[in-house]
């Protein structure tokens, strides 16, 4: 304990490493200073003056965002001064703010309601004039600007400059004049830009893609990964009436930090997607028709059970561990190979964070994928496929060229989300959960083993991935002790792939482990 | 000196001995006149001495802190590494309404500046100063500029300043009119190419100053003091008081306002107020009586007749009295002033040239200057004093820099010393004869 520093913060003992700015340290003691221009991720002005707190010997009220915490110091973040200039920054700010909370996309969710309700008066002094007035500014794709709400925080300015390395904002004329300007020419369009909004802490930078389409006290919020890339940032699904209708960054310091990139931020349309499979399919002659699962389970395993010949196993790089490891584990014992499809695409990094980017590979599972052994030469599996005896689709849109492949092959079997190309040919269609509609894992490039829940409810009879397989292997073996959750699927994965070993739904919580890697995995079979 | 009036025998003329006197600037003229010695007296020096002469003179900061210069000059590390430039910059950006001395040392003087300057460099270790001369002052950049260059042809500047072998500098650096470039973390930052903003304390500038090197940054006034405590000595300098021993040298006074001689007038510390405004600057007009001084730029409090009665021109002397002796730019107003226009106007300046950073200097300076533009037009409320009052106290000692607070000085010790004026609009007794003379502050739109 020698190495840290001890302090008192509102009476309460704390100790953190030296160098920690208050505001940090009081987080500790459980008291949240507020603060407006202050960001974990940016660097700290001090300049919106919120986080003003008493620091004993000092002979002015100190910023707790700058200020560092020093042996034996005593801070008082709720002292009568203290909350005195914090009150009189709530009445600055509202002075030229429209209030015009009942219209705004921030309301619910805007640190300056939050903190007005907590600690500001409640009438303000100021009746002068009119409050300042700026026009809206459209400040790129998704992106608009609301100068009026503004608290020039700076936060958007120190984000592309600091972060994004694309210094284009500023702050603009000077005084109560002061706005946030956008350089002559130039667009908000960086692949990263859209974090702006979620950097302001009022509603000022506001997403037109989520503009007045929900309330935030109506939004149920679900812990996610974004299934963009390999990089599986940290998210936030947020729903509405089982809708998602905006996907947010969520905190990860070995990950995203605090953000995400517009791409993965826009990546949601599909799991809204309508024309699903809702039902399973089975095809009795020409045409398919829809049954209870009970007899589509069965069929499936009948022909699973009677195949001897090669199986194709063609899955999406979406799926999540859980089914990729059960499906793996319904044909393991067949003449198997296996592949996913892993879509490519230009890789954004993200400046001013090390290790954040848009990844090259655009699927969140691959890694797990190939820790599970499917292979990821997809054109030759496909190939493969025409010449199997059984091959089965998971949730993966086939191009007519590679549907007509697989169509060649004995007996087709499809686990989907939505109509693929090869329906027309499958004995077996089954309805699968997207990934908004599920809990499971994803792997992610720096094999960290990260968990997404369940954000909303799936349509009409839709199942994961690794239900079907596991309900699937129960009637070809006989045995009926399958996984019935997809913690227990991951725990089943966890004991068969030496890599997962260790791990578990509950150990990893929602910021993710780990996997082990090869030397710790050779290592531990040695011993073992 | 007073100039354009002739020295008053009550002044004592060290900086401004030279002020009308056009062949002073040149080169030639200056070094006629004694110029350039302190510095090759300082070159023979090790720097540790010549800091040590500059704070045995008691020499402070004569831009407004008042800061001990030659403790200043201590906190710059003692070694330059590779890598580790120092700099000095001479803040030249005056513009603290009532403040035009440092103008008149560049207009007359340039070459003291530069030599000044360039001893300063050499104690602590810089190889580039940065002269950074207000936008506004055309004449005195013509001039300046005129100076370094010939001072590089003499060999005063340059690689080798009269062949030392010390490196030695200048960088005419010209601001782009903001007031708050004057605050030396904004003028860092100015230099840098950047936006004017005051940069949070610490690191102070010793540590990491221009482009994140330490720097010191010294008033013009303050560093053309330099050379002749070079050459006469710190003891010299320090006998140059006549109150405070803490106070000593001699220092610029630019009064300006209603007396009968407006002018800078240089004494020595110590000297009564009332000899500068009654005696040097020729006193009121006929008739009119003294009402309220500004003693040392629009940012210090506001002194009534009766506090200057007995009040030494020194910093400990002011301050007892409340004020502060700031830059020395007098403001002096008789009984003819509307003070509560006086006080808006100056609230007005303040929030135009608020960089907008801090939220209590960005809302509160513009708030300010709206409550007075309102009493001023009759529209006064008695609960707006104490509003006034209390928006003074949230914006004093919360923001990076002292605008803020600066703002807040004059509205406070103008209610407090004149509450009178105010009851007067405020009882709708009197309607101001002058506040539409100039245009309402403007809201953007």
């Amino acid at each position: 304990m020698s190495d840290l520093v001890n302090l008192t913060i509102d009476g309460m003992p704390v100790s953190v490493p030296p160098g920690t700015p208050l505001i940090e340290a009081a987080k500790q003691a459980g008291i949240l200073v507020p603060h407006y221009c202050y960001h974990p991720s940016l660097p700290s002005p001090a300049v919106c003056r919120m986080c003003l707190v008493e620091v004993e010997k000092a002979p002015k009220l100190m910023p707790a965002c700058v200020t560092v915490v020093a042996e034996g110091q005593v801070v008082n973040v709720n002292s009568p001064a203290a909350k005195k200039a914090r009150e009189s920054v709530l009445e600055f700010l509202l002075i030229n703010h429209p209030l015009d909370c009942p219209i705004c996309d921030q309301a619910g969710e805007c640190e300056l309601q939050d903190y007005v309700f907590q600690e500001g008066r409640s009438g303000s002094r100021y009746d002068e004039y009119a409050k300042r007035y700026n026009p809206v500014e459209d400040f790129g794709p998704d992106v608009l600007y609301i100068p009026n709400r503004c608290i020039l925080c700076t936060r958007c300015v120190r984000f592309m400059e600091d972060v994004a390395g694309e210094p284009i904002l500023n702050v603009s004329e000077r005084g109560d004049r002061a706005h946030i300007g956008i350089d002559d020419g130039h667009l908000l369009d960086h692949p990263w830009a859209g974090n702006v909004v979620d950097l302001c802490p009022v509603g000022s930078l506001i997403s037109k893609d989520f503009l007045h389409k929900a309330r935030a006290w109506d939004l149920d919020k679900t812990a996610s990964v974004c299934t963009g890339c390999s990089q599986g940032c940290n998210i936030t699904i947020d729903t509405r009436d089982n809708t998602v209708v905006r996907l947010r960054p969520r905190a990860n310091l070995e990950v995203n930090r605090h953000f995400i990139c517009d791409t993965g931020r826009m990546n949601y349309r599909w799991m809204n997607r309508g024309d699903r499979i809702e039902a399973p399919l089975i095809r009795e002659g020409a045409r398919h028709a829809a049954v209870a699962w009970d007899p589509a389970l069965d069929r499936f395993a009948q022909l699973v059970r009677g195949t001897s010949g090669p199986v194709v196993l063609l899955a999406s790089a979406h799926l999540s561990t859980e089914s990729l490891a059960m499906l793996k584990r319904l044909l393991e014992d067949k003449s198997l190979r296996a592949a996913v499809r892993i879509p490519v695409g230009e890789e954004a990094p993200l400046a001013g964070v090390s290790g954040l980017a848009l990844r090259r590979e655009r699927a969140p599972n691959g890694e797990a994928a190939r820790m599970l052994g499917f292979g990821t030469d997809w054109e030759a599996t496909v190939a493969a496929a025409s010449g199997a005896a059984l091959a089965v689709v998971v949730d993966e849109d086939l191009t007519e060229g590679e549907a007509a492949q697989v169509s060649r092959a004995k007996a087709v079997v499809v686990l989907g989300t939505a109509e693929p190309q090869v329906i027309a040919s499958a004995q077996v269609v089954m309805p699968l959960t997207n990934t908004a509609e599920e809990s499971g894992t994803f792997v992610n490039r720096d094999r960290r083993v990260q968990r997404y829940l369940q954000a909303r409810a799936a349509p009409g009879m839709a199942q994961p991935g690794w239900w079907v397989a596991a309900e699937t292997l129960g009637r070809v073996t006989g045995t009926d002790h399958q996984p019935t959750t997809a913690a227990l699927a991951f725990a089943l994965a966890a004991s068969a792939v030496p890599a997962l070993g260790g791990l578990s739904h509950e150990s990893l919580g929602l910021v993710g482990q780990l996997a082990r890697s090869g030397a710790e995995t050779a290592g531990a079979g040695a011993t073992s | 000196m007073g100039y354009p009036f002739p020295s008053h025998a009550k002044e004592t003329v060290l900086l401004s001995r030279y002020f009308g006197d056009a062949a002073a600037r040149t080169y030639d003229g200056w070094v006629k006149r004694g110029g350039y010695e302190g510095l090759k007296k300082a070159l023979g020096m090790t720097r540790e001495a010549v800091i040590e002469e500059v704070k045995n003179s008691g020499l402070r900061g004569r831009g407004g802190a008042g800061f001990p210069t030659g403790l200043k000059w201590t906190f710059m590390p003692k070694s330059v590494g590779p890598g580790r430039a120092h700099y000095l910059v001479c803040n030249a950006d005056e513009s603290e309404p009532g403040t035009f001395k440092d103008r008149e040392i560049m207009r007359w003087t340039p070459h003291g500046l530069i030599e000044g300057c360039a001893i300063a460099a050499y104690a602590i270790g810089a190889e580039r100063i940065y002269i950074y001369i207000r936008g506004e002052f055309t004449e005195p950049w013509a001039i300046m500029a005129r100076a370094v260059a010939e001072a590089v042809e003499a060999g005063a500047l340059g690689r080798s300043v009269f062949g030392s072998g010390n490196r030695i500098e200048v960088v005419l650096h010209r601001g782009a009119g903001a007031y708050i470039c004057g605050e030396e973390t904004a003028m860092m930052n100015s230099i840098e190419g950047k936006r004017g903003n005051p940069r949070i304390k610490p690191p102070f500038p010793a540590q990491s100053g221009v482009f994140g090197m330490p720097t010191t940054v010294n008033n013009v006034e303050t560093l053309a003091a330099v050379p002749s405590i070079m050459m006469r000595g710190a003891a010299w300098y320090k006998a140059l008081c006549l109150s405070s021993p803490k106070s000593t040298g001699t220092k610029l006074w630019s009064v300006c306002g209603h007396v009968q001689r407006p002018g800078n007038y240089e004494v020595t510390m110590g000297t009564p107020m009332k000899d500068l405004i009654f005696e040097m600057a020729g006193g009121m007009r006929p008739g009119r009586k003294l009402k309220a001084v500004i003693p040392g730029g629009s940012s210090v409090p506001i002194m009534t007749a009766e506090e200057i009665e007995d009040c030494p021109l020194d910093y400990e002397g002011i301050a007892a009295k409340g004020s502060m002796l700031g830059s020395g730019g007098m403001i002096v107003m008789d009984d003819s002033t509307d003070l509560v226009y006086q006080i808006m106007r100056l609230a007005r300046f303040y929030a135009h040239e608020s960089c907008a950073q801090c939220t209590q200097c960005r809302e509160g300076t513009a708030w300010t200057t709206r409550i007075l533009e309102r009493i001023l037009a009759g529209q006064g409320r008695p609960e707006d004093l104490d509003l006034l009052l209390d928006l003074a106290d949230n914006m004093t000692g919360k923001t990076i820099c002292v605008l803020s607070d600066s703002c807040a000085a004059p509205v406070v010790s103008g209610i407090k010393k004149f509450p009178e004026e105010f009851e007067a609009y405020v009882r709708q007794r009197r309607r101001a004869a002058s506040s539409g003379s100039a245009p309402a502050l403007a809201a953007r739109s």
